[in-house]
Parts: structure tokens; sequence; C-alpha cells
């Protein structure tokens, strides 16, 4: 299949990933906003979905204000803003438009769709709009997409393409909605393990569709220590990191037989899964939180590299 | 205006022939249920994704083409007619431009002056002495043809290069097919489906000498963001080949490649729908972000086909226009099947002279304008108007050429309250490869405005169903 016709899968499937984790991340903000202040309000939890989703930057040269109404625009709306649900979608919209002819129709309806239905919203007044309601929007059309590619495409290389853009966008994404949790700060010390620094963790589970999965999975208190696991090292969780890197290696293994010959981007994958069965969560705080989760996005950043030149360039090997 | 016009479905008040079985249909046909197929329509064209981007206007980039339900009929007997005349003049084209790159016989005989060849715009030095496979520079001849009578055909203007909209004539019949599956029954519309198959047999069949195994045929586009993408890449799904990029080619030792996920794949004919300018910057324009630098030579020395040949473009400029019935005689031997339109040529004095004195009776066009851009319908033009473009015509008279207000025939066509007359034209598709096919269809195009003579989709132009009875 051409090069380019593969990197347009690859990234179609990482926009949708990135605009549903988008939208997970702005219910996140919105949820942690519900709980009494603790200290600042909610302005710095705000600014954590800023800083873990890598927006911070941006909406800082366009806003003054951590105002709810300002983010949730940025976040959902904001052509300027190239992580924006919006911007995703129509990213994500454009590579499928180029790539027609390596999608089924039912996954380009979907698709296309949804971009038209995000042009409705746009034109309603934003004080209409429930956070809430957006956010359930954007999961159900990245899913409707998913449901369509599941159901009527080729098991072919463009299907790995595909499934390996989304599972290297999602084992980023997972870990930078659990990176929020570094950047809200506690009150002091003191507050670690208490009511609100759970209640936190718990928010983010939720975010994630996943608390009541993780309470048929675990029981009893939700922990830190149990949310982790969950969400990086437990290989039954679709979201986590463990598992995401585990379907990198499943579509790599694919292509490796396909095309009859394996490349650096298979050793690679296949040295994140083992680390990443090896270790338990007392090793990642141990680490530190934020510096394991750095390290992993970084991880997949440099897989995402070595699967571009190991594929996508067209260049002789 | 007292001019009369043929109108193809009635003519003096008696219904003809092959647009019979359509009285009915259209008199039968609730407000209701139209106002409601019209709308199935267009979401149909909308969820294909069937847009047309206009050029410089701006505006919605996923614009539709307005899709007239009224189809356009012709007779088996109007057809062979037509297709005679059609590949005549897609024989003689080719053989022009052969002649032209080689030895240039038509010009030493006189025919042709050479001012008009070799100092053409279009005219490629760089290609001069190479024989692209078969002999065939022009592998799709598109031919732009108008009616004003039962039996009188008019070719407005070729298309050798690369000629757009057959993705719509493909749709349209589909798109009729799924609205209306009793009218096929009806009646015995000769298919047009096999166009891909046609079109990829076509370029398989000019693969260059130096490919030995089963041809790789690709389609190159400039890219997304042209106006005609979706005809790219809906041709290269249908034909089943891969729909390229400037980027995705390279040049390496005697061959072009494409880069693939499993490496470098050879690649031997390409149609291109960019044009030359952008074939090749080593070649033609430095500038050019959108060629593969060095495909020329490949081309030159037998390693790739280009489809349509660089240089093709010479036979269908509209100064050289004039000439083609002279060409059918020249090269075959034979007399033209299909008239032109009589034409006078700004940039010979007397002609001038001409057309300055019935300039508000004259359309006038841009030599090498395209898309219906920067011309004068003289009977519509204010005198302001007039005065302007006679101005801009003595300024720079060889741009310019001149052709008298056709009375183009009219074909029923749905507006806002009920079925009225609406100006068409036609443009069939020629394939030339190793033997020449025409499928029986075409592109009609309609002016959907009252009185109109335009047809071009990037002033306002809609497109019909056209069909060809079968005998």
């Amino acid at each position: 299949m051409l090069s380019r016709t593969a990197e347009n899968l690859y990234w179609m499937a990482r926009y949708l990933e990135r605009a549903e984790t988008m939208a997970r991340l702005v219910e996140l903000g919105t949820r942690m906003r519900l709980m009494p202040d603790a200290v600042d309000g909610y302005r710095n939890e705000w600014d954590s979905i800023l800083q873990a989703s890598g927006t911070a930057d941006g909406f800082g040269r366009k806003h003054k204000d951590t105002v709810e109404r300002n983010i949730v625009s940025y976040l959902f709306f904001d052509h300027e803003n190239p992580s924006s649900v919006f911007s995703c979608l129509l990213q994500a919209r454009e590579n499928a438009r180029i790539v027609r002819t390596a999608l089924t129709s039912p996954v380009w309806d979907a698709l296309n769709s949804a971009y038209q239905e995000m042009k409705e919203y746009q034109r309603r007044p934003r004080s209409e709009m429930d956070i809430s309601e957006m956010t359930e929007w954007t999961t159900r059309q990245t899913a409707l997409v998913q449901g369509a590619m599941n159901a009527t495409m080729l098991r072919n290389d463009g299907y790995d393409f595909l499934n390996l853009g989304y599972n290297i966008e999602r084992a980023d994404n997972t870990a930078r909605l659990l990176d929020v949790k570094y950047y809200v700060l506690l009150p002091d010390a003191g507050y670690v393990g208490s009511g609100l620094d759970n209640y936190q963790w718990t928010v983010i589970l939720r975010a994630m569709q996943m608390h009541r999965a993780f309470h048929w999975a675990y029981g009893g208190e939700a922990t830190a220590a149990k949310i982790l696991d969950m969400l990086v090292l437990n290989r039954q969780c679709p979201r986590s990191i463990v598992s995401s890197v585990q379907g990198i290696n499943d579509h790599l293994d694919r292509l490796a037989r396909g095309y009859g010959r394996s490349t650096e981007a298979q050793s690679r994958a296949r040295m994140l899964l083992a680390e990443l069965m090896e270790i338990r969560v007392g090793n990642i705080l141990e680490e530190g939180l934020h510096e394991f989760l750095e390290r992993c996005m970084r991880d997949m950043a440099d897989l995402g590299s070595t699967v571009h030149s190991c594929y996508l360039r067209g260049s002789a090997l | 205006m007292s001019t009369t016009y043929f109108n193809e479905m009635y003519d003096r008040g008696e219904i003809r022939l092959p647009y019979a079985n359509l009285e009915t249909w259209q008199r039968d046909m609730p407000q209701e249920l139209r106002n409601l197929k019209q709308a199935e329509a267009e979401a149909l064209f909308r969820r294909i994704g069937i847009t047309f981007a206009v050029y410089g206007e701006g505006g919605d980039p996923d614009r539709l083409i307005p899709f007239d339900m009224f189809p356009r009929v012709f007779t088996h007997g109007e057809w062979t007619r037509l297709e005679r005349g059609i590949k005549q003049r897609a024989r003689a084209l080719n053989a022009f431009l052969c002649d032209v790159y080689n030895r240039g016989e038509i010009v030493r005989a006189g025919k042709i002056p050479a001012r008009l060849v070799y100092q053409n715009e279009a005219f490629e030095k760089a290609v001069c002495g190479i024989k692209p496979s078969k002999n065939v520079y022009s592998h799709i001849v598109g031919i732009d043809l108008v009616r004003t009578g039962p039996d009188e055909f008019f070719v407005l203007e070729d298309n050798c290069r690369t000629p757009s909209g057959v993705s719509y004539m493909l749709e349209n019949r589909e798109i009729m097919m799924r609205m209306f599956p009793d009218l096929f029954r009806g009646n015995r519309i000769a298919p047009v489906e096999r166009y891909p198959d046609l079109l990829r047999k076509t370029l398989a069949s000019v693969a260059p000498p130096k490919c030995d195994s089963d041809p790789t045929v690709v389609i190159l586009t400039p890219g997304h963001f042209n106006s005609a993408y979706y005809e790219h890449s809906f041709l290269a799904d249908l034909m089943g080949v891969e729909l390229v990029e400037g980027a995705d080619l390279y040049v390496e030792g005697d061959f072009c490649w494409m880069r693939t996920t499993q490496g470098p794949k050879k690649v031997d004919v390409i149609y291109r729908r960019i044009d030359d300018a952008f074939i090749d910057p080593l070649c033609f324009r430095p500038d050019s972000m959108l060629g593969i630098p060095g495909l020329m030579n490949v081309y030159r020395s037998g390693g790739v086909q280009i489809c349509s040949a660089p240089g093709a473009g010479v036979a269908d400029d509209k100064a050289i226009y004039t000439f083609v019935p002279e060409m059918v005689r020249f090269y075959l031997g034979e007399e033209p099947i299909l008239q032109n339109v009589p034409t006078w040529q700004c940039a010979i004095p007397e002609d001038f002279a001409y057309v300055m004195a019935n300039l508000d009776e004259l359309v006038v066009k841009e030599v090498h304008g395209s898309g219906g851009y920067g011309m004068l319908i003289g009977p519509r033009a204010s005198k302001g108007e007039l005065e302007a473009f006679a101005h801009k015509i003595r300024e720079r008279p060889e741009n310019y050429i001149a052709q008298p207000t056709l009375a183009l025939s009219t074909c029923p066509t749905f507006v806002k309250d009920g079925v009225a007359p609406r100006h068409v034209d036609l443009r069939p598709y020629c394939l030339v490869g190793d033997t020449i096919e025409l499928v029986p269809g075409g592109l009609t195009r309609v002016a959907l405005t009252e009185g109109s003579l335009v047809v071009n989709s990037s002033q306002g132009g809609g497109v019909k169903d056209t069909w060809v009875l079968a005998e």
C-alpha cells in the first residue's frame, strides 16, 4: 500500500482518539470543579487540564482568564487550537477524505456525519451547551466510527496502520489523563490519601468511563494504587497503557507476517511490552508517577517515529 | 431576441420519439414526490462526497454541482453518427500531435501556419522527437458538442489534456438508477458503467517499451485541495489503481517508483491529472513543488508512459481548433463528420475587422481560457461591457477568437414551478489506446438560469444524466 495512504490512516485514527481524549479531559475538569473548593477554587483544576493536554501555552496566548467558558470553548471548538475536539475531527476527516478509497463507505459516512454535526454544534450559542452532552456526543461519534471500522473493514495492512494509530495515541492519552493528577496540587502533603485525593483519582476513572468496570475488577475502596494498576498495568482494561502497547505489538506482528519481514518497530514495541509486564505499581511510585508517565509519552513518541521511518517513508530497506 | 431554439423533447408541438416515455413520467410525478426525490439526490451526492470547489470564488468548498433529474436522451441512430464523428476527431487530433512533434508534415504542406503551432504556449519543445507508445498522445479526448437542430451538431472545443467530469457521468447514472428504477425498466438505456474498465484497459495498453510484466498504472493528482480531487479518487477506486501525489513518486535509475509500505514499487503508466508545467521541475517549471524531478528523462527513455503525453495541449488550443477539419482531411483522407463552429481569429486582420464590427452578435473567448471565464457573450452584454472588451481585444488580438452566438438546443429541466426548457451541451469521453472506445453517454451540462447559454459549472451550470437508447 502507498506509504502516504498508510500515513493518512494512521493519523486519522490518532486524531479520532485525540478528539475523544480532549472531550474526556473537559469532562474531567468539570467534575473536579464540582468538588467543594479545597484551597484555590477551580482555578488550579482547569490549569491542570490545560497543562496535561499540552495546550496551556496556546490558551495563555489567547485568553487572560482561565474561566471555564473560555477553556471549554478553547478545548472543544477553537480552530486555532490544533488539539481541540473540532480541530481533531476536522483533521481526521481531512485525512479520511484523502484516502477515501482505503475506507469503506460506512466508515466515511460515520466520520463525515460527525463532522457535519460538529459544524451544527458550533453554530449554537455557547451558553446553551451542556458539557456532559458534548462529551457524550464526542465519545458516541468516535465509537460509531470505530464500530464501522470493526464491522466493515478488510483486515489488511491498512487496518493495521489504523489500529497502530489508535493504540499509540491511546497509550499516550491515558498517560496524559493520569498526569492531570500530578498537576492538580493538593494543599499539602498531608492530603495524600485523604478524601480529596481519592476523589480526584476516582474522577479520572469516571472521565474514562471506567468507574463501574473498576468496581467489578477491584472492589472495595478506590485507592490511588488500585486505580493506577487498572489504568497502567491491567491487561483487562481496554484503555490501560499495557493494553494499548499489547495492541501495538499485535498489529506490528500482523504487518511483519503479511510483509514477510520484521523491522525495528517490532523489537522496540516488544521491549516496551516486556517492561510493562514486569513492573508493579510500587515501581511506578518509586520512580515518581509524573516521571514515569512522561517516560511513557516519550516512548510512544519514539515508537511513532520508528513506525514512520520503517513503513511510512517508502524508502528501500 | 427572436432566435428559436431546438427543443430536444418537443419539436413543433410533437413529442420527439426518444422522449416519449418521459412525458408521462414527468406529468404523473406529483410536486411533493419531485421535491422528495430532489432532496434525496442531493443527500446522496453529499454523502458520496461529490462536491465541486470553484476556483477563486471562495465560499463553501463542499459545494455541490446542481443535479437535474430530467434526463437528456439520444436515439441509437443519433448516437451512432456522433460516435463515428467523435472517434474520427480523436484519431485526427492524435495524428496531428504525432506529426507536429516529429516531422511537421501538416505545417510543411501549408495547411496550418507554423506560427500557430510552434509558437503556441502549449507546444512543448522538450518532447520533440519522443514517440509515446502506440503513438498516442491524448488518451482521453473530451469533445464538447452543442446541438442546434435535429441533425446539426457542432464541436465547441476539444479537450486533449485531462478532461474532467466523467465521474459525474457515472454518478448521475448511478443516482438515477437508484431513484427511478422503473424508468430504466421501461426504457432500454445503454449502460455507461464499463468506462472505468475501459479506461484501465486503455492505460495498460500504452505501457512503455521497457515494461515487461503486467503494467502498474497510477493516477497522479495535485492533491486533495484540487477541485477535481473527488473525481481522481473515484476513478482510482473504480479502476483499482493507486492515487498518487508527486511526493509519492521518485525517479531512480531508468524508472519511476512509488513509495509503499513495503518499499519502492515500479510505476509504468501515469494517468496524470496535473498540467504539463507541473510534471517535472527539471524540465518544465523549476519552482513547482508538485512534479517528480527527472520524470521526463524516464519518459524519454521509454521507462514510463505519461497520459496524456506532455505537449498534448497544443491540439486543443482554441486557435488550432479552426484547423481540426483540415486535420481530418489531411491525415485520414476523410470528410469530417462533425462540424466546427465558424471561428474568427482576432489575430488575422480581416477577421479582426469583422469581429470589431459585429461584437454585439458574437461570443468572444480567450484562446487559452477555460471554464467559461473571461468570455464575452455579445448579445447579452451591455454597451459598457462591449466597449471594455473591444479594448481588451485591441490590446492583444492574438489572445482572442470569436464565434457566432449559437442557438444551443434546450432540454426539459425541472425548475421551481414545473418543467421548462434550458440550454444544454454534451461532453463525451473518447478513450484512445490500442483501440478507440467510446461509452454510449457523456456529461450533459445544463444552464440552469433561464435564457443563459453558459453551461459551465463554475458559472452556475448543472448536470443531467445522458441516455443513449439501445437499438
